[in-house]
């Protein structure tokens, strides 16, 4: 029964004891420790969530990079593409336009050689004319002989032309 | 291999406490005749005017008395023998010395008995320990975002364990208003525990002032931090009939009063009942004389020794956790 009967001075002591140990550790031991150690958590926690974030980030760029490169090549094969679409059609031009000059050099020679064909034929025409009208001349002018003379005569001139031609 | 070196020096500095025990129970039992084992049990695990190291070699301590007739009196424990060490029956100042209790010589004198016994200079010992680890502890702190090192690394782990495990976790969102109250109870018990396991040691956490007192506290915190809820469960219990109410009302109020007696009771009997145990083996081998059972109690003193260190840090735990509890169920809202 002595062991269940609280002695009153221990009871005292303990009360006060207790108390000031609890007040004296509150104020300078458990503030100070809880303090940092919440600090430090808090800490570790940003550290944390600052390196996912640049992770994130790399990530982020990384992509970003790519994507850039996937520009870029598309961008590339664009140009190429067009640089190739451009020249064919240059080269279908120029094509078309040697064959237009190439026709239109045959067409105006064609034209030049038909325009001096027919002055050569005119001037057949003219001499020929002008040979009748000589021919015809002296065949006058020989008429008034006789008609053997005559017809040798004509023949004689015809001979002459031919020569000359 | 450093834990091996470490188990081996522990188990030798074990080794030198329980041999030291047996020392001063020799000395004992050279005195007597007969040798009464409950007596020397009690002895040990009661407390007591004055501070006995081994037989023979005491320390006085003061004892202070207040009494409505004669005021305050305040005298050394060593006025209640005589040169021999043996109490004077005619006592000191009124009173006298009779098996570790202080007796008034004239009946139904009403006093306060405030004296300095053997458990208040172990209460004051645990108390300046604790504020001088602490102090050190915090002192690691002021040096911030370093990593923990020596006492404060030992402490750290069980300061988090306590705030997490136990306060946070039963608590919930205002256990930082508790922290401070639950982190002194949790090492003030651990360290009265430990301290009363050294030899020739108060049986301070297995007294049942100490334990009460603390009882009480984590009563009155329980109670003042009470919100509507908590009383409106206790004197208007919902979800049940009208006239159960007032059948439940005194089960609630039991309830109420069961909580400190447990938790008191709890710590009491789990320390005093382990020194209760390694006494009564080192008791045998004054009983039986012999050198034999002398050696195999040692080795199973040895034992039970580790296991009350266990039992320190568990029972320390356990009234640390129903603290927790108790408040948290008084703060908890609405379920």
């Amino acid at each position: 029964m002595e062991l269940l009967t609280p002695g009153t001075g221990l009871l005292f002591w303990q009360v006060i004891i207790f108390l000031s140990t609890f007040f004296i550790l509150s104020k300078y031991a458990w503030k100070p420790i809880m303090n940092s150690l919440k600090e430090r958590e808090k800490f570790i926690e940003d550290s944390l969530e600052s390196a996912k974030k640049a992770e994130e980030e790399l990530i982020n760029i990384q992509s970003k990079n790519e994507e850039l490169v996937m520009d870029a090549r598309k961008e590339r094969e664009k140009i190429l593409s067009d640089a190739k679409k451009l020249t064919n059609s240059m080269k279908d031009e120029a094509k078309e336009n040697a064959k237009e000059m190439a026709d239109k050099i045959i067409s105006d020679a064609k034209k030049v050689i038909d325009s001096e064909k027919d002055k050569a034929m005119l001037d057949v025409k003219n001499t020929l004319a002008e040979l009748s009208i000589d021919i015809a001349e002296k065949i006058i002018k020989r008429e008034l002989s006789n008609d053997t003379s005559q017809r040798k005569y004509v023949d004689d001139l015809i001979k002459e032309i031919n020569k000359s031609k | 291999m450093l834990s091996i070196k470490y188990l081996r020096s522990s188990f030798l500095l074990l080794l030198i406490f329980v041999s030291s025990t047996f020392l001063s129970f020799s000395a004992d039992k050279e005195n007597g005749d007969k040798f009464d084992m409950g007596e020397m049990i009690m002895h040990h695990i009661l407390d007591d005017y004055q501070y006995e190291i081994v037989h023979g070699l005491s320390i006085p301590l003061p004892i202070i008395i207040y009494s409505e007739n004669d005021g305050m009196m305040i005298f050394s424990s060593s006025r209640l023998f005589d040169e021999n060490h043996v109490p004077l029956e005619e006592g000191y100042n009124g009173f006298k010395y009779d098996h570790g209790k202080l007796k008034p010589l004239e009946s139904g004198m009403s006093y306060f008995d405030l004296s300095i016994t053997k458990n208040v200079i172990f209460l004051i010992l645990t108390s300046s320990l604790m504020i001088i680890v602490f102090l050190s502890v915090a002192r690691g702190y002021a040096n911030k975002k370093t990593i923990p090192k020596g006492i404060q690394a030992l402490f750290e782990p069980i300061i988090v364990l306590i705030r997490d495990d136990i306060v946070k976790k039963n608590i919930g969102s205002q256990y930082e208003k508790y922290l401070p109250y639950m982190l002194t109870l949790f090492f003030f018990i651990l360290f009265g525990n430990i301290l009363g396991l050294l030899p020739a040691a108060a049986n301070l956490t297995g007294n049942i002032a100490i334990t009460l007192t603390l009882a009480v506290f984590t009563f009155l915190l329980t109670n003042f931090s009470g919100n509507r809820h908590y009383w409106k469960h206790i004197f208007w219990t919902p979800g049940i009939p009208f006239v159960m109410r007032f059948l439940i009302l005194p089960i609630e109020i039991i309830g109420l009063l069961t909580k400190p007696i447990s938790l008191s009771i709890r710590l009491f009997a789990a320390i005093t009942a382990g020194h209760i145990v390694i006494l009564s083996f080192i008791g045998f081998t004054f009983i039986f004389q012999s050198y034999f059972v002398g050696v195999v109690s040692a080795i199973f003193v040895v034992g039970l020794n580790l296991i009350e260190l266990l039992v320190a840090g568990i029972q320390a735990y356990v009234f640390t956790l129903f603290s927790s509890i108790y408040i948290g169920m008084a703060t908890e809202d609405a379920h």
